[in-house]
């Protein structure tokens, strides 16, 4: 019994490292994220191209112009008299933000009149459209204290902002948990779709199911190899996002390393399904990538914050393994928590891994029809 | 010539023939339109707070009704121990504390200035960074009414009016921004993956070794494959451009040709690097790996979700060498702000100089492989 699935997970092994060219893109794919994510996948919002409309330049307007060069994040790249210029430098993507004064700006804050600013941002992209027009805003606003503490001081509440577990709000900090869900998706769902179905596509699966072996045995010795290889890149994800970018780790590896695995059996259940639900590789490649790659990428929380999304998506993140997994991951790096605060989203992965193996099993036929 | 024609007839037969791939390729842009388009947002709706008030006084209650009425925040816990707080805070029932010091109406009044505490869960770093802005403002706005109220002498100041505008997306519809970047991802997974797996897999079958052997020119083979899978491109990129006016009224304020002749030029840059990953593996299952890897990389280095101007240098430099950041550039310049052919020929030029170069190098590395 033992011996026959010893041999059997030898000749999958043996499968796993001759092809060296997948082995080489599942070993290196979380390093290459994990620098990706550290370095270069960024939104603070630097170097805001600005250009001044300035019909009639006088102190005040110099001034503000003096201000916004004088921080780092604003650089003028155009001064003119009227807006006509705005519109072509923001079609060609070489400004961000247009100050605007009115006419007589100067005489306007003398008088106690309001003088007039209009602050116009290429806002096709919302976010940084925003940011930019928040930071512009507040050089004004800063210039428009300091005039009026010449006259008396204003009323402050001031807020003081605290990030709790992630203080400086490092992205790679949030993607890695993420970034571990979706490797160890990728290793443990689709390679397993794929390699079972492969054996369906070639026929090896017939002779695999006319031997002595059993069709859990044929299932344990498919997946356990790859349970290896996705914990292999586990450890090289962590390593590296350690090593490298020194992402915090609070809580207890081990917790984390054990809920890894939890996971993986997830992804594996699923994989399994798909293979036995499909005919060929193609097929099978496609459905997993719908099924499991898609929705732990999008739906999982990892980039884009469930909250943001509508009711209906909310609802069906649910189902979606990766978001438990990263609420648990998450809370286990960032926030040091421990089996707890966990235990509902464990539970829930544990119920699901059973769920799909149940299924997966049963649609496992002994028989190919 | 004649050649050609039959080559592509069979390929335009495989292609229709296999159903599942067919209604796959007609799904994916709504499945991905509908799924990207709403779930990729970092639109903050409301977020959950925890209130603790030591002053529980007018002010004090008067910042926390600035802060729920403005919508963008809901009281979920009040108490008066910091634990319950920050226990909420870890059990994820609330997204910020807000803590009001003892004193808070009574340093305004005499000293016109005070501190209250507002502690985020910076686990969703976006949505605590937006959320503090917002949080920010109110409780800029609100120390401006107490200043009218406290101390109402001082009113006559300068005063500096600032309008905001955003042009191309007044209502700040992030959809508009996202969608014809997701355009761009859908043409180029048809481009270059079912480009790679399409050759490989006559590969892996032993048709490829059949052509090979006839005396079918390399070139002719090689036109037969891009052409059709060039075409599928197109239509693809059509129907997502109907779905994205009809379903999600994106704004088309640029002139359509103008997308397609870009699409058409970054589609050769696309089928060249399908082309190029094609002579590189052996297995269906390496060339989705490969492409799903190149791809990744591609499209996480081309603006589409973070910014491009927000990465290192050396980032920005990767970037520059990037089609997909430069078709993306050109579908939301012509798309949301109407940029004519005059503001996009610098990406395009970079785009028609890429695609030449890839593809002359894939036919070259296809050549040298099969011979």
């Amino acid at each position: 019994m033992i011996t026959t699935l010893r041999a059997f997970m030898v000749k999958e092994l043996r499968h796993i490292l001759r092809d060296r060219q997948t082995l080489t893109i599942l070993l290196l794919m979380p390093l290459v994220q994990v620098v990706l994510f550290g370095y270069a996948l960024r939104s603070d919002v630097r170097d805001i191209r600005l250009v001044v409309v300035d019909p009639s330049p006088d102190y005040a307007t110099q001034e503000l112009k003096a201000r916004f060069t004088a921080g780092r994040r604003f650089k003028i790249v155009a001064v003119a008299p009227s807006f006509s210029i705005v519109q072509p430098l923001f079609r060609q993507g070489k400004a961000d933000v247009a100050v605007t004064f009115d006419p007589d700006f100067a005489e306007h804050l003398e008088s106690n009149e309001p003088a007039r600013i209009l602050l116009a941002v290429d806002a096709s992209d919302p976010n940084t459209g925003t940011t930019m027009q928040t930071y512009a805003a507040a050089v004004i606003a800063e210039y428009e204290s300091e005039l009026k503490q010449r006259k008396g001081r204003p009323v402050m509440i001031v807020p003081e902002m605290r990030m709790r577990f992630n203080p400086s709000l490092e992205s790679v900090n949030l993607f890695v948990p993420g970034l571990i869900a979706l490797v160890l998706t990728l290793v443990s769902a689709l390679m397993t779709a794929i390699s079972l179905s492969r054996e369906k596509e070639r026929g090896t699966l017939e002779i695999l199911l006319v031997s002595p072996l059993r069709p859990w045995q044929i299932i344990v010795g498919k997946v356990l190899p790859y349970l290896g290889l996705a914990f292999a890149n586990v450890l090289t994800a962590l390593l590296a996002a350690w090593l490298v970018f020194h992402v915090p780790f609070r809580g207890s590896v081990v917790l984390l390393l054990a809920e890894s695995i939890l996971y993986s059996m997830v992804s594996l259940a699923i994989g399994v399904l798909v293979a036995a639900r499909t005919t060929s590789q193609r097929v099978a490649m496609l459905i997993s990538l719908m099924a499991t790659l898609l929705p732990s990428s999008l739906l999982s929380g990892m980039i884009f914050p469930i909250a943001s999304m509508p009711r209906l998506l909310q609802v069906i993140s649910n189902v979606v393994p990766a978001r438990w997994f990263i609420i648990i991951a998450r809370g286990i790096m960032l926030k040091g928590i421990g089996v707890t605060y966990l235990w509902r989203e464990t539970l829930v992965l544990a119920v699901m891994t059973m769920f799909f193996m149940a299924v997966a099993v049963r649609s496992f036929k002994p028989r190919v029809a | 010539m004649r050649v050609l024609r039959f080559l592509l007839r069979k390929e335009f037969l495989q292609i229709f023939r296999d159903k599942v791939m067919l209604r796959q390729m007609i799904a994916m842009p709504f499945i991905q339109l509908l799924l990207l388009s709403s779930a990729a947002t970092f639109e903050v709706k409301r977020a959950d707070l925890f209130l603790t008030d030591y002053d529980r006084s007018t002010m004090s209650r008067g910042l926390v009704e600035r802060l729920t009425g403005s919508g963008r925040f809901e009281v979920v816990g009040v108490s008066a121990s910091a634990e319950d707080a920050n226990d909420a805070l870890l059990r994820r029932k609330a997204g910020v504390i807000l803590n009001i010091p003892a004193g808070f109406e009574r340093d305004i009044v005499r000293d016109r200035a005070a501190d209250v505490q507002l502690i985020f869960n910076a686990e969703d770093g976006a949505l605590a960074g937006v959320t503090s802005s917002y949080a920010q403002q109110i409780i800029t706005q609100y120390s401006r009414e107490l200043g009218a109220t406290v101390h109402p002498a001082v009113t006559n100041q300068p005063r500096i009016e600032i309008r905001r505008r955003g042009l191309f997306n007044p209502d700040l519809d992030y959809q508009n921004y996202m969608i014809p970047g997701i355009l761009v991802q859908l043409v180029t997974v048809v481009g270059t993956l079912i480009c790679a797996m399409n050759i490989v897999r006559e590969k892996e079958i032993g048709t490829l070794d059949q052509l090979n052997v006839t005396p079918i020119p390399r070139s002719a083979f090689i036109a037969g494959k891009l052409i059709p899978l060039w075409v599928l491109a197109l239509i693809e990129l059509a129907v997502g451009l109907a779905v994205a006016r009809y379903l999600f009224h994106v704004p088309m304020r640029g002139s359509l040709p103008l997308v397609f002749l870009a699409a058409c030029v970054y589609l050769v840059a696309a089928l060249g690097i399908g082309l190029w990953i094609s002579t590189l593996v052996d297995t269906q299952q390496q060339a989705m790996f490969v492409t799903f890897f190149l791809v990744m990389i591609y499209l996480l280095m081309s603006g589409l979700f973070t910014p491009v101007r927000s990465m290192p240098v050396w980032a920005q430099w990767m970037a520059e060498v990037n089609p997909v950041k430069h078709f993306i550039a050109i579908m939301r310049a012509v798309m949301l702000k109407g940029a004519g052919f005059h503001d996009i020929m610098q990406p395009l030029a970079i785009l028609s100089a890429y695609g030449a170069v890839v593809l002359s190098l894939a036919i070259h590395q296809y050549a040298k492989r099969a011979a």
